[in-house]
This record gives structure tokens, C-alpha cells and sequence, in this order.
């Protein structure tokens, strides 16, 4: 299987890319921002579409509009966290701009559109080439690594603001930070999963670790590592079956991932509460 | 026979309704405006935009779904928005271990989780058979285009259904919506409630997406009704401007669509949120938390 080079580079951004989803993912959940996530990732759809009919790289306008979405919310809402109202109608505007974006470059390039549109929408992690591979991993450890940097404050901001802020801890740049790296992370990843199912590898991880721990930094790694489990086996499940695309397969064993952990919690409860009545 | 517009508003007015489609069009988006604006009040009264999205992409595997097996898009859609809706009024309500009861991070990971799995399922459809769908933009952004009576008398009989399941809970599900404590203390059945208003909102999105696409149903569902509850917090003063508001959208961008190359969903999302922003704007700034 690695044999192929289009194989390797998918390995490689994608080990990194869903380590970065999963670790920020774990916090996207517990600030209950899975909304916010959402939309960035949607909103990178339109940048790529955006760069598409100007011209210019498809990052460009990925990074661009994910960024601009993101300080946009953290300006709007309070403590850096708009409500959902303001997101869905602001993020379903900028869709709408897509939509026309989509129908000039229909009308001008001609055919090459339907496909850029499915690769942004569902992702081509084997259509990478080397650079794009490295670079993608390089965005996402860097993400990571920002994430796992702040994590001590982020979380004190998260759980409890009032005390934070005492702490001295600017909560409110905490925060912008915080959506600013899921842009990044949002706008790198559309490459690989696809801006419609980036979501499941930001919140599938993060719920299931939420689910199985309470305990912070246990929680951030068990996301981080189903995660990479789930792009791993994604990955090889595609390759196998030709007919699976990869985004899928992923999506498929994250989700499956979370069910069996609320599963288990649920019978862990179960157990539990038995065992005190008799 | 291209449409003009000229100077005389009556002559592109009879220009509107000269062509069958345009009617048909017309009368399905009055229809839909309607349905929407007021579940999309509960909605935004809610706080359930999270979960309105999502059910709103289910449009997307539940029509390439379709396409695979044959049968008509239609039904794809309301079966998928349907089935999401109790995926997500199941778990959400049983998962929900967390602080405060409703466990509004689990909830929201778990919408997350639900969206993706449809999506992802629709691609695997669609990868499956490629050839029979023209391409995933109509879907996601919908058209107006190509609407038939059949489809308009399927529209009208959902959004009667819908309508009339709101009514009967209109009362109950606003109490439960605006303080859900005390009205599960007094005895309503709030989780009943949650997975009904579910429904009910599956069944509005299922209709409203054919219209103006999977992606772009909130500028009909969520943006007239929160420019209405910025303007007032009355219920029943609330559920009519932003029915006319709704109105005033489909009607403007429709006409808009006819007259020009590009496609009504712009026009649609557009004018929604101009009207947010001029309510906010021209608002008393009453927010409610």
C-alpha cells in the first residue's frame, strides 16, 4: 500500500490533519462551539470557490475567508462567542455568495467547476501532492501544538471566565486565538476530509473523549488519538474497497467511534447504579 | 423569449406570471415562506439553529440516496430529514450525562456528529452512482426552476401537516421553549415536545430545501424570524411580521432570479440578512438569553 506515492501523502497530512482536528475538536465540544466549527468549515468552501473564480491559489482563499469568519464572530458575540442565530444567518450569506461565485465561474471556465466543487465539498486527501502534504502537516502540528500550548488557560477561560479574568487571563483574546486556529485548522483540512465533512473529525473525536473522561488533558489525548485512529483506518479501509471514498470511511469510523463510546458510558452507568441497589 | 425588464413595473409584473414554471414557482415559495418563517420562530426562540442546519443538509443524502434507489427525490428528502430528526431527539435527550441536565456540549456533538454521518453517507451515494445526478451544487443551492404541480400540491398538503401539528402545540411548546424548568415541573412533557418540534421542523426544512437548496434553507427558516424577535418579543405580533418578512424575501428574490443569470439562492440569502441587520440595527436591542 505504501508503495504509492499519492498513498504516503495522503498518510501524512492526514495523521497530522486529524490530530489537529481532534485535539482542538476536543475543545470545540466543551466550549460548545461545534456551531461555530461548522460554519468556518462551510465558509471554506466559498473561499476555495472565491480563489477559483479570481484565480488565485485555493489556500488563499481558504485561509482568507476562514479568518475573516472567524474574527467576525469573535467581534460580534460576547466573550468571543457568538450565538447561533448570528452565525447561521451570517454563515448562510456568505454561502449564498458562493452560490453566485459558483455560477460565474459556471458560465466562464466552463466544466472544470463541477469538479473543484466536489473536491472542496468531500475532500481528495489522495489528490495531494508532496508539498501540499508536508505543508498541510507543518499548518496542522503547528495548530496542535498552539492548542496544547494555551491549554491551561484556555480551559480555566472555558470553565469558569469570571475566575480567569481575575487570574488575569485576557479571556477575550483567549478566545479569538482559539477560533482563529480552528480557521486554520478548518481551511487546511477542507483540502483533505472536504469542507462538509470536516465537521464529524472535529466533533466525533471531541464527544466520544468528553464522554469516556472527565479529566482534561486525558480527555485531549484519548481525542486526539481516536482521531488519528479513525483517518488511519479511514484511510486503509479506502484503499481496500475502491468503491468507499476516504472522507467517508473516516467520517463512518469517527461517528462509530462516539456511538460505541456513549454506548459504553451508558452501560458503565448502568453497572454502576445496579451495583448500588444491590 | 428572454425576460426583460423595462420601465413600466405592471408590464414586468404580467411578465412574471406569463410562464407556467414562474407561477408554479411562486406559488411554492409563498407556500414555503409561510411554513418556514413560523417554525423557523420556534426555532430561533429555541436556539436550535445548530440543529435546523443540520437537518436542513440531510436534504442532501436523502435526495442522492433517492437517485440510487430509484425513487423521487422528494421522498428522499422528507424520509433523511425525518430520520435525522429522531436520530438526534433520541440521542441527544439520552446521551445528555453532562452538567445541567441538558448537556448543551454533548448535544451539540452529538448534531455535529449526526450531520456528518449524513453527509458522508450522501457521498458514498453519490460516488456510487455518479452519472445520475448532474452534480451536487443543485442540491446544496437548490432552483426554482422545473417546479411542477404535482410538486406544488405535495408542498401545500406538507406544510397543512406541519402547520397543524404546530398548532396543536403551540402553547405548550412555547412555555417549554421559553422556560423549560418550570414547565417540565408543571407537568408538560418537554422531551415529548423536543422530539415532536423536531419533526415537524424535519418535515418544514424537507419542503423549504427543494426550493432554495440544502444549504441556503436559513435564509428563509432563521433570518425573517430572528429580524421579527429583534423588532418585538410579542408571540403572535413576532410570528406575523416575520411570516411577512419571509413573504417579502421569496417574492423579491424570485422576481429578482427572473430578470437576471444568476442563481435565486444569492438573492434569497442576501436579502435575509440585509433584513437582520436593518432589524438589528432599527431594534430596541431587547436580546434574548
Amino acid at each position: 500500500m505504501f508503495a504509492h506515492e499519492f498513498v504516503r501523502n495522503a498518510w501524512l497530512a492526514g495523521t497530522f490533519i486529524a490530530l489537529a482536528c481532534g485535539v482542538i475538536g476536543w475543545f470545540v465540544v466543551v466550549r460548545a462551539q461545534v456551531f461555530a466549527g461548522d460554519a468556518l468549515s462551510h465558509v471554506a468552501f466559498v473561499g476555495a470557490i472565491a480563489a477559483a473564480a479570481v484565480g488565485v491559489d485555493e489556500r488563499i482563499g481558504l485561509f482568507a475567508f476562514t479568518l475573516a469568519l472567524a474574527g467576525a464572530m469573535g467581534v460580534l458575540g460576547r466573550r468571543a462567542q457568538a450565538d447561533d442565530v448570528t452565525i447561521g444567518i451570517t454563515f448562510a450569506w456568505v454561502l449564498g455568495i458562493g452560490v453566485l461565485l459558483l455560477a460565474i465561474l459556471a458560465t466562464s471556465a466552463g466544466g472544470a467547476s463541477g469538479i473543484t466543487t466536489a473536491n472542496t465539498l468531500f475532500g481528495s486527501v489522495y489528490a495531494l501532492s508532496a508539498g501540499a502534504a508536508v505543508l498541510a502537516a507543518a499548518v496542522a502540528l503547528a495548530a496542535t501544538g498552539f492548542v496544547v500550548g494555551v491549554a491551561r488557560p484556555l480551559l480555566l477561560a472555558t470553565l469558569d471566565p469570571e475566575l480567569a479574568t481575575l487570574r488575569g487571563i485576557p479571556v477575550r483574546a483567549l478566545g479569538l486565538c482559539f477560533l482563529a486556529a480552528l480557521a486554520v485548522v478548518s481551511a487546511e483540512s477542507t483540502q483533505a476530509v472536504g469542507a462538509l465533512l470536516l465537521l464529524g473529525l472535529i466533533a466525533a473525536p471531541g464527544g466520544a473523549a468528553r464522554v469516556l473522561t472527565a479529566r482534561p488533558y486525558r480527555g485531549l489525548a484519548l481525542s486526539g488519538a481516536i482521531a488519528v485512529g479513525s483517518m488511519w483506518g479511514g484511510l486503509a479501509l479506502s484503499y481496500v474497497i475502491s468503491a468507499l471514498p476516504a472522507s467517508t470511511a473516516v467520517i463512518g469510523l469517527a461517528a462509530a467511534a462516539y456511538a460505541a463510546a456513549g454506548l459504553w458510558s451508558r452501560l458503565g452507568a448502568a453497572r454502576l447504579s445496579a451495583g448500588a441497589g444491590g | 423569449m428572454t425576460p426583460s425588464l423595462s420601465i413600466n413595473p405592471i408590464d414586468d409584473l404580467r411578465q412574471l406570471f406569463t410562464y407556467p414554471f414562474m407561477v408554479n414557482a411562486l406559488e411554492a415559495g409563498t407556500i414555503v415562506a409561510v411554513l418556514a418563517a413560523i417554525v423557523g420562530w420556534y426555532v430561533v426562540l429555541r436556539r436550535s439553529a445548530f440543529a435546523s442546519h443540520t437537518l436542513s443538509v440531510m436534504a442532501f443524502p436523502g435526495a442522492a440516496g433517492a437517485a440510487l434507489a430509484g425513487l423521487p427525490a422528494a421522498l428522499g428528502y422528507y424520509v433523511a430529514c425525518t430520520a435525522a430528526a429522531l436520530a438526534i431527539g433520541g440521542t441527544a435527550r439520552g446521551g445528555s450525562t453532562g452538567r445541567g441536565g441538558y448537556g448543551q456540549a454533548g448535544e451539540s456533538a452529538v448534531i455535529g456528529t449526526v450531520q456528518t454521518v449524513g453527509l458522508a453517507a450522501g457521498f458514498l451515494f453519490l460516488s456510487l452512482n455518479a452519472a445520475v445526478l448532474g452534480g451536487p451544487e443543485t442540491l446544496l443551492f437548490g432552483t426554482f426552476l422545473g417546479i411542477t404541480r404535482g410538486q406544488v400540491l405535495v408542498l401545500l398538503l406538507v406544510a397543512l401537516g406541519a402547520l397543524a401539528t404546530l398548532v396543536a402545540m403551540a402553547r405548550p411548546l412555547l412555555f417549554a421553549s421559553v422556560d423549560r424548568e418550570v414547565a417540565r415541573a408543571s407537568g408538560v412533557p418537554v422531551a415529548l415536545l423536543d422530539t415532536l418540534f423536531l419533526l415537524v421542523l424535519g418535515l418544514a426544512i424537507a419542503a423549504t430545501s427543494q426550493l432554495t437548496g440544502a444549504l441556503l434553507v436559513f435564509a428563509l427558516l432563521v433570518a425573517p424570524p430572528a429580524a421579527a424577535q429583534q423588532l418585538t418579543l410579542r408571540p403572535v405580533a413576532g410570528l406575523v411580521l416575520s411570516v411577512a418578512f419571509a413573504l417579502f424575501t421569496i417574492w423579491l428574490a424570485l422576481a429578482i432570479a427572473y430578470f437576471s443569470i444568476y442563481p435565486v439562492g444569492f438573492y434569497v440569502t442576501t436579502i435575509g440578512f440585509v433584513l437582520y441587520v436593518l432589524a438589528r440595527v432599527a431594534g430596541p436591542g431587547h436580546r434574548r438569553r
